[in-house]
């Protein structure tokens, strides 16, 4: 967003109805944008302007006989390049899949498409979603679009970056331990990870599947909510979505936070904060409670254990997920004298030094006579912090922490240490564990300008809640605070 | 050292990973680190909770009715899109895919 306004999915449809633009006009301007900037930003790895235009046209015609839009229509989108996307490759930020074409479109994706979007093309992201600065992707990294010698976050780095450089009006991302929200907030815009369930994971390539989500980036939190509309509900494809009834998120936001309780857990506050971070976010619980919100001290005492567990669970998932990439079906493959000798060779040259890491902790974690310590341990602890949250949501209708504990850092400056760059991810894997959505919510900037990230969370299926709280945040000043 | 060089190649044999020298060291030397700080959990006392594998199933949702996690019928379907499937895979011999020989293993 170089200063002008940027897009929105109401300015779009105002300006197609008003006959301003055209669709196809719409999508060459976003392609000309990317054209000029993602050179730079390495937020695109693959576009697919005929799929992209071929909907355009289908919109335009829509509008010359005068019919109605679906809500969505013309809104320019961008997809993480780790959901499946019928004929446009996929790679998953890795080298195995440099030339993976899917044979056919994530749920989530087919659904954004019937509501009118318009596919432009797949976002870079950590290799397999596993990272938290978009550095681990074989494609080279992503630069952040408000400091460009900085990390957009990760994994859902591209998304972020896209949709805050304004190469997309809206995007999807997926959030395994807070890849949605954390780069959200490290590139100042609203990003949304809803309930485990809500959305299809049809199509979405397996990172952990206990934990992965698809969900929204957006420019507002009524863009967000709008496309989570879009997405949301019960797909037969996905065993684990959810039935549960899809409400209607535009009409929920506007309702009032006056007297709203939000929870503030202590141990979120402790030690670790960027100072910075720290008073951005207390400006925004002042906000909030300025609002009429009261906020309630809380523990959540297994907050703590969060990490471990999470790295656990999410690594050895990962493996057994991991396993299919053999060289036999699709992807990469590297000739060897055996069968097994093909696998080892396929696999060792076809993972980056991230993903290795975690199929080997994982391995690790599953295999004889580590199998209790590690995971089944993992296991109970996760049950602790799902019991911190219903805890919690007893006394109160939605939680208020930061999103990351640092603003985004210069490239480079932590990947020496992979478990300091886990131990990043303390505010965004808990939820993640406990199945409950969140958002991170643009509040306010550090002295040298960088965004910073307001996470609220909320009970199961309690999307509406989160989403109306971020509303009333944005609008009384939240990215300013 | 919780994790040994030996433990590094048993675990890579597992997992179907050929690994660098170089990478064997640098990942003994990482695994140590993260599985010395996973230590902790063991200061939590778990004997009597039940393990989490799946959040969905203890959602307080699934008493409602209507919201439950129902399984579909298993109902098998023909592929329509077989040919696409074999196209984009790396030695196709449809309808087979074709891989090194496994008998003399």
């Amino acid at each position: 967003m170089t200063g002008a306004t940027p897009w929105t999915i109401p300015s779009v449809r105002s300006s197609l109805e008003a006959r301003k633009i055209s669709a196809r006009e719409m999508t060459a301007d976003f392609y000309a944008r990317i054209e000029k900037r993602n050179p730079e930003l390495n937020a695109y790895l693959t576009l697919c302007p005929e799929r992209a235009y071929a909907q355009a046209d289908r919109i335009d015609a829509l509008l010359s006989r005068g019919e109605s839009l679906p809500p969505l229509a013309g809104v320019p989108v961008a997809i993480k390049d780790v959901i499946s996307t019928r004929g446009v490759r996929t790679t998953c930020g890795s080298r195995i899949l440099e030339n993976y074409f899917p044979p056919y479109d994530a749920s989530a994706v087919e659904r954004l498409e019937r509501a009118g979007a318009v596919l432009l093309g797949k976002t870079n992201c950590d290799e397999f979603a596993m990272g938290s600065s978009n550095e681990n992707s074989a494609y080279g990294p992503v630069r952040n679009p408000l400091a460009p010698e900085r990390v957009p976050g990760g994994s859902s780095g591209g998304s972020a970056a896209a949709v805050a450089a304004g190469l997309a009006v809206a995007a999807l991302g997926t959030d395994t331990g807070g890849s949605i929200r954390q780069p959200g907030a490290l590139c100042g815009i609203p990003a949304m990870m809803p309930s485990y369930g809500r959305v299809s994971r049809y199509g979405l390539i397996a990172f952990a599947s206990s934990l992965d989500r698809i969900g929204p980036l957006a420019t507002s939190v009524r863009d967000a909510a709008a496309v989570l509309r879009a997405i949301a509900g019960r797909d037969p494809n996905d065993s684990t979505s959810a039935g549960a009834p899809v409400p209607d998120y535009q009409a929920e936001i506007e309702k009032p936070v006056k007297g709203l309780r939000i929870g503030i857990p202590q141990e979120y506050f402790a030690e670790g904060m960027d100072p910075a971070v720290r008073k951005r976010v207390e400006a925004g619980i002042g906000l909030l409670r300025s609002l009429g919100c009261q906020p309630v001290e809380l523990r959540m005492p297994h907050t703590d254990y969060a990490i471990a567990t999470y790295y656990i669970i999410a690594t050895a998932e990962a493996s057994s997920n991991l396993a299919r990439y053999d060289g036999v079906r699709y992807g990469l493959r590297v000739p060897g004298t055996t069968l097994l000798d093909m696998y080892r060779k396929t696999r060792g040259r076809g993972f980056g030094p991230e993903v290795k890491r975690r199929i080997m902790l994982g391995t690790y974690a599953l295999s004889a006579g580590y199998y209790d310590a590690y995971y089944l341990k993992g296991q109970k602890v996760r049950a602790l912090i799902a019991r911190d949250f219903r805890d919690a949501f007893s006394r109160v209708d939605a939680i208020v922490t930061p999103t990351s504990p640092v603003p985004a850092f210069r490239l480079g400056e932590r990947t020496a240490d992979p478990l300091q760059m886990y131990l990043a991810d303390i505010y965004t894997v808990t939820g993640s564990l406990a199945g409950v959505p969140g958002i991170s919510v643009p509040c306010g900037k550090t002295p040298e300008g960088l965004p910073v990230g307001l996470q609220i969370l909320a009970p199961l299926f309690g999307e509406a809640r989160v989403l109306q709280l971020a509303y009333a945040f944005e609008k009384a000043g939240g990215s300013n605070v | 050292m919780k994790i040994s060089r030996e433990d590094v190649l048993h675990v890579a044999e597992l997992a179907h990973l050929e690994l660098s020298e170089g990478e064997v060291q640098s990942i003994q030397r990482e695994l140590d680190s993260i599985l010395t700080y996973m230590e902790k959990l063991g200061e939590l006392e778990t004997s009597q909770v039940e393990p989490l594998a799946q959040v969905l199933f203890d959602a307080p949702a699934q008493d409602k009715p209507g919201e439950e996690i129902a399984l579909r019928e298993d109902v098998a379907v023909a592929c329509a899109l077989t040919g696409e499937v074999l196209a984009g895979a790396p030695d196709p011999s449809p309808p087979y895919f074709r891989v090194p020989k496994v008998i003399d293993r």
